[in-house]
């Protein structure tokens, strides 16, 4: 029955003079996700607020689902859009409204209206009234709660009438497009993906980098990233993921450097090499699924050697979280299944049984001058080599 | 160049099979149990492909049921049997090297309360005879052996097992997992004293998603699909006419050129043993010469992961398979090489090359030569 989705947003609300921007993304936001669903729609913005109208036959579950994924969206609410043809015409529509989305009237409901065009005759009180009146009268059943109500009847008069009573949470945060781009270092693991969401939630667009090393890792390895990125582009939008052939590097430092350094120095030359990708496309900052003491790599002296590298700001959106916490979000976004299939990843092959977990950055500094003589042709390759994938949420 | 010898994961279909198959899908598509004379030429070509599958056994057509594969045609064959015989005994032997088609089920019905004895092979991956005399019991309703082990190669004394079952429970029905064997060595049923014998198709250059298995006439066996009574009710749904025909001519493809096929195959298998030999620190697991099945060779290579093989050789367009190929995508150890007694180190450093009846002794040559490339340079780079 509804034929239109009004969409509710929060802290866009309050950006003033930039308000139209970030409105503008959000449309093309939720355009961008209703491409993957069946039908036709359109995306409409009149006077602070969005609708969303179906012009074709569509399965109401996936497009609540696909509108769930748009940041920007606190709210979703299925709405029946009536002309204004008199008041009498509207007690018709609410009762017709009433009787099809609760066919169960053993409830409690309130009335809600709110009139938004000043010249309608009746003010918000009396149509309170007047309708809750006329609702109790033809369905008995039904009684009146105005402090915690089964259904709280929203009646909106603009130039056309709103009338819905369900919101559907949206993910909040902000568009996606509105806080710039950021550098996604994307393993296949559990947690850079659920780093890309959490950063992209604020309203930051995305690109990736991932290493693969094959022989060592599998073409299947790479295709688990591409259908990460995939799951996260569904919340981040279109996603340039580099592929970048790391396999002659990691051997280089195998054979140059001590090997209990290996995945140190390793990790320096993945951030070199993705902050070049990140300056390349207009990225102002890297991402990262780091967090404080996971792994030997992540100590608060290994995240300090890492970094050293960095010239841009590195976003560690998962610093403080637990691997359960970080699974949590894993599962709701849906990438979970992807993440823990069994494929290798370039990080662990050569890990040492001991590696450093309390590197010097000295000694780490050090080390790599072992590398001075091939490394810069190595890493010119490795550029310019890479493959760049584009990744929407589209099949 | 390239080099497919993966060939114990799967084949190419064959030339015959396929257009046989294209005249089914596009002209001759008739369901064979519909009363018009479109349903009357599909039910030909089974009838067809019975005949000369039964042919390539000396067994009857009515001894042919065809299945969606290998795993249900070893799940007809233990579920079915064991269901039909379970009032005679409780007890079932098998063996530690069996594909996982034959193995879940065996440990399903352990779960359904059945006792079942896991035989133990020796170091070449052979069944050891006195320990299947010590298991064989008054009730024992069903040993199942497979005839050639997927990951090595090693040929199980079938004959010779039937025999002493035979003699010690009569009870029991045997089956025999014949899916790396058939099209590449002679198998007859009953000459072997067995009862069940499973066959995939496309093993053998035959479409995926058919199989076959072997009943002895009046076996007692039960199904395990129920609908609309196909096949005499051993096996509903309608049949797959275009794959049981391309299962049918591949079979008797095979059976025609097999003494050809397998020469070449093993002229292709000893000059790669003589060879991947010279490479320090290869050797060949199990038996070699005629003792083993002509295509299937496994070998292990010291401190380099067999992952890191496989895909090296892809890289040149060498295609082979890690262990097992139905256990190499989750890291799970192979329970043949396990069985075996092979050294651990050894066990994630093991690698199978299959070969076909298509396949050249330049491709081989090329193959070597990769991996006298890959090997010694590889083995620099391990976990320390």
């Amino acid at each position: 029955m509804y034929k239109s989705f009004l969409i509710k947003y929060g802290e866009i609300a309050i950006k003033g003079k930039n308000r139209y921007l970030f409105e503008d993304a959000l449309v093309s936001q939720i355009n961008y996700s209703l491409k993957s669903v069946d039908g036709e729609f359109k995306v409409r913005k009149v006077q602070g607020r969005i609708y969303v109208d179906t012009l074709s036959e569509y399965d109401y579950d996936e497009v609540i689902e696909a509108l769930s994924h748009v940041f920007g969206i606190v709210g979703i609410c299925p709405v029946v859009l009536v002309e204004d043809e008199g008041f009498e015409k509207l007690v018709e529509d609410v009762l017709t409204y009433m009787d099809s989305v609760y066919p169960d009237k053993n409830i409690t409901f309130k009335v809600n209206a709110r009139r938004a065009r000043k010249n309608y005759p009746m003010d918000s009180m009396e149509i309170n009234a007047k309708l809750g009146e006329r609702i109790l009268e033809t369905f008995p059943e039904i009684r009146v709660d105005v402090h915690k109500p089964d259904v709280l009847l929203c009646v909106e008069i603009r130039e056309k009438i709103n009338i819905y009573s369900t919101e559907i949470p949206g993910p909040g945060g902000m568009p996606v497009g509105t806080n710039g781009k950021g550098m996604l270092l994307l393993s296949g693991g559990i947690d850079s993906p659920v780093a890309g969401y959490m950063i992209a939630k604020r309203g930051v667009a995305i690109d990736a980098t991932y290493f693969h090393a094959p022989p060592y890792t599998s073409e299947r390895a790479k295709q688990k990233v591409v259908d990460l990125a995939k799951i996260v582009s569904k919340y981040a939008g279109p996603i340039n993921l580099h592929v970048v052939n790391f396999t002659d590097i990691q051997l280089y430092i195998y054979e140059q450097c001590p090997h209990e350094e290996l995945t140190i120095i390793m990790r320096r030359y993945m951030m070199k090499i993705a902050e070049h990708f990140a300056k390349e496309n207009n990225c102002l900052g890297l991402i990262t699924g780091e967090s404080i003491g996971q792994v030997a790599s992540q100590t608060m002296q290994s995240l300090a050697a890492t970094n050293a590298v960095c010239t841009l700001p590195v976003y560690r959106p998962l610093i403080g979280f637990d691997k359960n916490e970080i699974i949590e979000i894993s599962e709701k976004i849906d990438a979970y299944e992807t993440s823990i299939q069994p494929f290798e990843d370039c990080c662990t092959i050569f890990v040492a049984k001991h590696p450093v977990t309390k590197p010097n950055l000295k000694v780490i500094e050090k080390s790599e001058t072992k590398l001075s003589e091939k490394i810069d042709e190595l890493m010119k390759t490795a550029i310019e080599t890479t493959e760049v994938i584009r990744v929407t949420a589209e099949e | 160049m390239e080099a497919y010898l993966d060939n114990s994961a799967t084949t190419k279909c064959s030339e015959r099979a396929k257009n046989l198959m294209v005249q089914i899908l596009t002209e001759d598509y008739g369901n064979p149990s519909s009363l018009h004379n479109m349903g009357a030429k599909a039910e030909e070509y089974i009838k067809d492909a019975k005949k000369k599958i039964a042919k390539t056994l000396k067994a009857e057509e009515k001894e042919i049921v065809f299945t969606s594969g290998g795993t249900e045609s070893n799940n007809l064959a233990i579920l079915g049997s064991v269901e039909a015989n379970k009032r005679a005994g409780n007890h079932i032997i098998t063996t530690a090297i069996e594909h996982a088609s034959v193995e879940q089920p065996m440990k399903h019905l352990e779960e359904m309360g059945y006792e079942v004895t896991y035989l133990p092979v020796d170091e070449y991956g052979i069944l050891r005879m006195d320990a299947l005399e010590a298991a064989l019991r008054e009730d024992t309703i069903l040993v199942s052996i497979m005839h050639v082990n997927n990951e090595m190669g090693a040929i199980q004394p079938i004959e010779e097992a039937a025999k002493l079952i035979h003699a010690k429970s009569p009870k029991a029905l045997i089956h025999v997992d014949a899916i790396q064997s058939y099209g590449k060595m002679l198998i007859h049923p009953k000459k072997l004293g067995i009862d069940l014998l499973s066959v995939s198709g496309h093993k053998i250059h035959g479409p995926k998603g058919v199989g076959f298995l072997y009943i002895k006439d009046k076996t007692k066996i039960k199904p395990i699909v129920y609908g609309g009574g196909q096949q005499k009710g051993m096996r509903s749904g309608t049949e797959n006419v275009p794959a049981i025909a391309g299962l049918g001519e591949a079979a008797a493809e095979m059976y025609e050129k097999l003494t050809k096929n397998t020469e070449h195959l093993y002229a292709l298998k000893e000059h790669f043993i003589a060879e991947v030999t010279q490479i320090e620190g290869v050797t060949v697991n199990g038996k070699i010469g005629k003792d083993v099945a002509p295509h299937i060779v496994s070998i292990s290579v010291e401190d380099v992961r067999s992952e890191v093989l496989l895909h090296s050789l892809e890289e040149k367009g060498v295609y082979i398979s890690a262990g097992s190929a139905c256990s190499s995508n989750k890291p799970a150890v192979s329970r043949t090489l396990t069985a075996i007694g092979l050294k651990k180190n050894l066990l994630e450093s093991t690698v199978r090359f299959s070969f076909c009846a298509e396949n050249t002794m330049e491709e081989i040559d090329y193959t070597i030569a990769c991996m006298k490339e890959i090997i010694p340079f590889r083995r620099k780079f391990t976990r320390k």
